[in-house]
């Protein structure tokens, strides 16, 4: 059962990854569109996540509830030595969601205070997935210290690192590239679509450049993280796939099939997540030293574990076919 | 302000905003669903209407509770991560299965939200109705985890150790059902009396009366007889809290001392220096009575208590008699309105009528407040109860009243937004909303 727990844990991260993720990658976009394009974008945009917003958000909580169900020991020194980057996503999550959904529910549609909306939207969703991208380079930088007695130490500089950044910024730029991708599948004519192809070819260059720096920041900080990705068999064959897969996307797209390559959007980030984190599993955080925390040893009882893994499997039964119709049915009535 | 008070003060804010917040969003959806029942049956398009400026409503509480049960999620373990790392194991079970029932909530609200006119009318009749139903489920089980702080259940505790877990027995603690009852009843009436006195606001000045007397009929129906029903489910949770949590029950009565014939109290003011209370008036053998069924048998009063388990006996004593006294109110006025319904249909149009209801738009939540005052502030030392102090489960980080300050602004910030976007909503119902 704990493995059964582990896939779950897994799987809500990555697909809060890839439907949460572009919807912030949404917002990056708006925040890079030019004044005079911002409300087409918002348009498309609203049409592609408006009906399957609050649910893309809810992996987030799942994947909490699971850690401080399974894993308290990880949740809660999670919680304790990155308090202030987690405290910053949360800050993010809430302007973002909230401001989302006054813009579509103020029954007045004013310029000044669709004006306010946008802003907030715009900017948390950029500040959002970047602390959270530096929090998970975080866990796995070795920077976080429980033995460190000064403030800085202890809860400034186990997150404020070079490696930790770049892994915040990298996970931008896949975010906007995600959305950029859905968005042309979206997209209500020629002109997005050539847009949309254009911000998607950005950030796709944005995240090769801040992954490069991933791996820069990586020998700074001496994070073995080439080691991980490039020594075992996995990893190397993940990284080749998610390569393979970017170059079969970019000639669909000029093919202009704008449908399909949105699975190898997601492929990708997939087997990103793959290539890094299989070298290092069950190891999820690794401590200041070389103490690790594992979810293979540091879990809840076993029989807290069986419960969780029924309720879990169990949800997933209520949850899943809703969930799907949900996103088919809109899908479906679009075309 | 130091470390701990400013966890505390952040969390009781968090908690404040939030069960506002989700109240309204567990109950407005049953709202929606019955005028949308009545647009299916009636045809009358002012229901239609009305469940359409609801469904508004809805969309704006779901989001801002949804956002602030996620700050939750994280604050427990931001603020208290020596007690998540031992309880989250232990009461963690209705927090797995609430993420289920929130999920569901949210996936059948983007049905609702967006399905006017792409379904089958009953299919999406049916999902608001699911909204509802999973909605409220998201609350008992909240609740149910807040219990088991109350009353800890399904583990061992032997020397500092948490053994033999049982996740269910923790779930079902000998305090989840009357905390769970309360708390759903308190929703209902709450939000029915909040929904009815904004529409009765707009009835008296003479604002689209057809629209608002048709919603404020059915939120002041839900009102009603949850405000009916409160006081009986009242009777178990003091019932019970007498039993598991003397001290806080003692605060609650400002009872300092034990001794037969315990009298009730109503009112005053307590003098923890010279353990009395001044000002009240003291019903003899009533507590007794009310916690035993018989008016002879003791009350444990909070001699019995050492001093450093227990908690502040004033706030928990007003929070108390506030929530009894805005409850007494409410099932008045709820009454008042049914004996209308069926003998005085003409009361229902004047204007001391509408006034009285007008009123009690804030009283519910204002008792909501109390009562987790009660609950909250009345367990104090203890975050599980006899198990762990919540001086023991703070954070080690230093500097948190920053955090509690920023909080303030942002709950804040949320609140003013809401107000201002429900403002508009009601500003806009003629231009949207008119039949013409």
């Amino acid at each position: 059962m704990l493995y059964v727990v582990i896939i779950f844990l897994f799987f809500s991260i990555l697909l809060y990854f890839l439907l949460g993720g572009a919807d912030f990658g949404a917002g990056i976009i708006e925040l890079f569109t030019s004044d005079g394009n911002k409300s087409r974008t918002r348009r498309t945009m609203y049409q592609a996540i408006g009906p399957i917003w609050e649910a893309n958000h809810m992996w987030l909580i799942i994947a909490v509830v699971i850690l401080f169900v399974g894993f308290p020991v990880i949740y809660s020194d999670m919680c304790t030595y990155l308090h202030i980057p987690l405290l910053i996503m949360l800050m993010g999550i809430t302007a973002r969601g909230t401001a989302f959904s006054f813009r579509n529910y103020d029954a007045i549609k004013d310029d000044k205070m669709q004006a306010l909306y946008n802003h907030i939207f715009v900017y948390s969703s950029f500040v959002t997935p970047l602390f959270l991208g530096i929090t998970a380079g975080s866990v796995i930088s070795r920077q976080i210290d429980p033995g460190a007695t000064d403030f800085l130490t202890a809860y400034v500089f186990s997150w404020l690192n070079w490696f930790s950044v770049a892994v915040g910024f990298f996970t931008v730029a896949l975010c906007g590239f995600l959305a950029a991708i859905y968005l042309i599948g979206d997209a209500n004519d020629q002109f997005d679509v050539k847009r949309f192809t254009k911000k998607a070819v950005i950030m796709n260059a944005a995240a090769v450049g801040f992954g490069g720096l991933v791996f820069l920041a990586a020998e700074v900080e001496h994070v073995h993280l080439a080691y991980w990705i490039f020594g075992n068999p996995v990893s190397l064959v993940a990284v080749i796939a998610a390569s393979l897969s970017l170059v079969l996307l970019w000639y669909l797209l000029s093919k202009g099939k704008t449908k399909v390559i949105r699975i190898l959007a997601a492929f990708q980030v997939t087997m990103i997540l793959i290539a890094v984190g299989y070298r290092h599993f069950p190891n999820i955080i690794m401590i200041k030293g070389g103490n690790n925390l594992s979810l293979l040893k540091d879990h809840a009882p076993l029989n807290t574990i069986d419960d969780l893994g029924w309720a879990l499997l169990l949800g997933s039964l209520l949850i899943f076919p809703p969930l799907i119709y949900l996103f088919y049915s809109f899908q479906k009535k679009k075309e | 302000m130091n470390d701990f008070i400013a966890a505390r003060s952040q969390m009781a804010l968090s908690l404040g905003f939030h069960i506002i917040y989700s109240c309204i969003g567990m109950v407005m959806p049953v709202f929606m669903a019955i005028s949308n029942y009545k647009w299916i049956k009636t045809k009358d398009p002012v229901y239609k209407n009305i469940t359409q400026a609801w469904s508004k409503g809805v969309a704006i509480f779901f989001a801002t509770g949804a956002v602030s049960g996620t700050m939750l999620s994280f604050e427990l373990g931001l603020l208290w991560p020596k007690f998540m790392a031992h309880a989250g194991p232990i009461f963690g079970m209705p927090f797995s299965l609430e993420g289920v029932a929130f999920f569901i909530e949210a996936i059948a609200l983007g049905f609702f939200l967006y399905g006017w006119n792409r379904f089958n009318q009953w299919f999406h009749w049916a999902t608001g109705i699911v909204v509802g139903v999973s909605g409220v489920l998201s609350g008992i089980l909240v609740v149910s985890a807040n219990s088991w702080m109350n009353s800890p259940a399904g583990f061992d505790f032997v020397n500092g150790q948490y053994l033999n877990i049982s996740p269910i027995k923790a779930m079902f603690n000998a305090a989840w059902f009357s905390e769970a009852l309360h708390m759903t009843i308190a929703a209902f009436a709450a939000t029915g009396f909040a929904v009815a006195g904004i529409h009765a606001l707009m009835i008296l000045r003479k604002k689209n009366v057809n629209f608002h007397t048709k919603a404020f009929k059915i939120a002041i129906v839900f009102g009603a007889v949850a405000a009916i029903l409160q006081p009986l489910s009242g009777d178990i949770s003091a019932k019970g809290a007498a039993r598991r949590q003397p001290a806080k029950s003692a605060a609650m009565e400002a009872n300092f001392h034990t001794v037969s014939y315990s009298s009730l109290l109503i009112g005053g003011i307590p003098d923890t220096v010279n353990k009395k209370v001044n000002y009240g008036i003291e019903i003899p053998g009533l507590l007794s009575f009310l916690v035993y069924d018989d008016f002879k048998t003791p009350v444990t009063g909070l001699d019995k208590i050492p001093q450093q388990d227990q908690p502040n006996v004033p706030v928990t004593h007003y929070a108390f008699q506030l929530m009894v006294a805005i409850g007494m109110f409410l099932l008045l006025i709820g009454l008042l309105y049914l004996f209308a319904l069926w003998k005085k249909k003409g009361w229902l149009i004047k204007n001391w009528f509408l006034k009285l209801f007008i009123i009690a738009t804030p009283l519910g939540f204002i008792a909501v407040e109390a009562g987790w005052t009660v609950t909250e502030v009345g367990r104090q030392p203890w975050i599980i109860q006899g198990i762990m102090r919540t001086s023991e489960a703070v954070t080690p980080m230093p500097g948190i009243q920053y955090s509690f300050y920023l909080f303030t602004f942002v709950y804040f910030t949320l609140s003013i937004a809401v107000v201002f976007l429900l403002n508009r909503q009601i500003k806009m119902v003629p231009e949207l909303y008119d039949v013409k």
